[in-house]
């Protein structure tokens, strides 16, 4: 192990670890509930994760196995750029593997293997207040929390219905912790929404620009706000993965060349690496592109 | 109208009848002389209460303390609630406050912006306040909203447009809409007619009238304009300089004023 010299274990400062780690006991004594706390500088601009990875620093420790993914892949600038500064600054093992990490630090997806009771899964939050849309003093929102005032919020789902005939929400969708506090679960798809309820692992999030941090402790409930006559519904798609054949994961559109041409892919590479290891194959599965998608 | 008379038909049953608020020695100061101070008067049940006045009186003040908006200096507003029974609305939670508030109340803005949410549709506009109260079922939401928007006479097909693209008068019918969509007890008016051309206020009296007299709303109607409390108040509260000068049925003040101020407010409407 090594770590680079000047800087403390994993670049934070011990007084500033210890009052975020504060602020994340209380997120978990009440879920949902989003705990203001003394966001610090990091060195990248708010909006890269600084929240996330303020949070992962003060709960990293040196048998930590870490796991860092934008938008479902290891493999893009912000995944990269952050798992490397942790090995840097805090020497921990980092891997690409979901099974095997003990940390994971995520934008915009939670794995599609079912996270395990081990394990911590760290989200980089932009809008931590859901209420933003309806609400914009915070005095206010603030206040409709501590009330539990939430019908405004399904104005938000009435104007989706009103104009597309259904909730088109897609992303960001509003959820109760606990059936107390209204959460905004960060801009992961609505797809992954159903995973946050009743998840073995540790749920927080860190909003950096905003300064707050809130969580969802292991097995608690999460749900998504709909109406009695529209209820819930994840995502879904015509095409399977064209790399591992999956059906049932979350995939991106690929536009492969200038004539329109496109394909689906798994958007959770490890995910998709896993299966095509396992045997499994899609219709590209013999197109060179396949293989740039899961080296 | 119907309730009043009903009211007032045995004098004993009168008094059994307890008022829906009342208010005590209210006081309210931002500076000496600028305010309203020493309110004292009940509201009863199915009553249309019109307070008076020149601008800088103290109405909208004295307003904003009734419907729980603005916190006085001294005095008491106790009002009867259905579910919480006899309240002090300023000794009292917050959270009751803000219950009654999308409940059992309703405030009209004077000005529609104040009171509508102008980046959402006329349609969650409405239904914004079912859902505070805990409606979930979007079709009988969008129902109501259609029910509620031929009510004030506005074209069940604007349903899904925004408030900033209808006319003053639309806006200030989809507010009285809004709020009235819960079956509100008692109703605070600011001005509902201002700003709008001759033409739609008396439009706009037509339908509050019918709507107050068939819903049996008590309200507290604040203007400066004589007609308009001719027109819908049962009673009036002339204020000046902060204070009320008179009170008195509609037609008794209006038509046979005694206090100074009134019988100069009186004879300033045009005659003809």
């Amino acid at each position: 192990m090594s770590t680079a010299t000047g800087y403390n274990f994993a670049y934070l400062d011990e007084q500033s670890k210890r009052m975020i780690r504060r602020a994340i006991l209380k997120g978990v004594a009440i879920p949902g509930y989003q705990v203001p706390f003394g966001g610090r500088e990091m060195p990248l601009p708010h909006g890269w994760g600084t929240g996330g990875m303020q949070v992962t620093a003060s709960v990293i420790g040196e048998a930590d196995k870490l796991k860092v993914i934008d938008q479902g892949a290891d493999d893009t600038t912000n995944a990269v750029s952050i798992r490397r500064f942790f090995a840097h600054t805090a020497g921990v093992e980092t891997t690409e593997q979901t099974a095997e990490a003990t940390l994971i630090q995520t934008r915009h997806r939670i794995p599609e293997r079912p996270l395990q009771a081990d394990q911590i899964l760290i989200y980089q939050v932009p809008i931590p207040e859901p209420l933003r849309f309806i609400e914009p003093r915070e005095s206010e929102t603030r206040k409709m929390h501590a009330l539990s005032e939430y019908g405004a919020m399904q104005v938000k789902l009435y104007e989706d219905v009103a104009r597309f005939g259904h909730i088109a929400t897609s992303y960001d969708y509003p959820v109760m912790v606990n059936n107390r506090y209204m959460m905004d679960p960060s801009p992961i798809p609505k797809f992954d929404n159903p995973k946050m309820s009743m998840m073995p692992a540790l749920q927080l999030f860190g909003a950096g620009f905003e300064k707050r941090i809130y969580a969802v402790p292991p097995f608690t409930q999460v749900e998504s706000l709909d109406f009695d006559d529209h209820p819930f519904e994840v995502q879904s798609w015509d095409e399977a993965c064209a790399i591992c054949g999956s059906d049932h994961s979350f995939l991106d559109e690929v536009i492969t060349d200038d004539n329109g041409s496109k394909m689906f892919v798994c958007s959770d590479t490890d995910y998709c690496r896993e299966r095509v290891e396992q045997g499994f194959v899609g219709t590209a599965a013999d197109l060179p592109i396949a293989e740039v998608g899961t080296n | 109208m119907n309730t009043v008379v009903d009211l007032l038909t045995s004098a004993s049953e009168w008094q059994d009848i307890a008022p829906l608020l009342s208010v005590r020695e209210l006081n309210k100061f931002y500076a000496p002389g600028k305010g309203c101070g020493d309110i004292n008067f009940d509201l009863y049940p199915g009553e249309v209460l019109g307070i008076v006045g020149e601008s800088g009186s103290g109405k909208s003040t004295l307003l904003s303390c009734l419907s729980a908006r603005l916190t006085p200096d001294s005095g008491n507003v106790i009002y009867n609630s259905e579910q919480f029974g006899e309240m002090d609305l300023y000794a009292c939670e917050e959270s009751m406050r803000r219950v009654l508030m999308r409940s059992e109340w309703g405030i009209v803005h004077q000005h529609a912006r104040d009171g509508l949410r102008m980046n959402v549709s006329a349609g969650a506009n409405i239904g914004e306040r079912l859902m505070a109260v805990g409606e979930r079922h979007y079709g009988d939401i969008r129902a109501k909203a259609e029910e509620w928007l031929t009510a004030v006479e506005i074209d069940t097909g604007r349903i899904d447009d925004r408030p900033s693209q209808f006319s003053g008068g639309m806006q200030q019918r989809l507010q009285i809409a809004r709020n009235l969509v819960t079956h509100p007890k008692l109703v605070f008016m600011d001005e509902p007619t201002g700003g709008l051309d001759v033409s739609v206020q008396a439009k706009l009296l037509d339908l509050l009238r019918n709507l107050v007299s068939r819903l049996g709303l008590s309200v507290i109607i604040v203007t400066h304009d004589l007609a308009v409390a001719r027109l819908l108040a049962h009673r009036l509260m002339v204020m000046r300089r902060g204070e009320v000068v008179e009170t008195g049925l509609t037609d008794q003040v209006l038509d046979d004023p005694q206090h100074p101020y009134t019988q100069l407010l009186v004879s300033s409407i045009l005659q003809n």
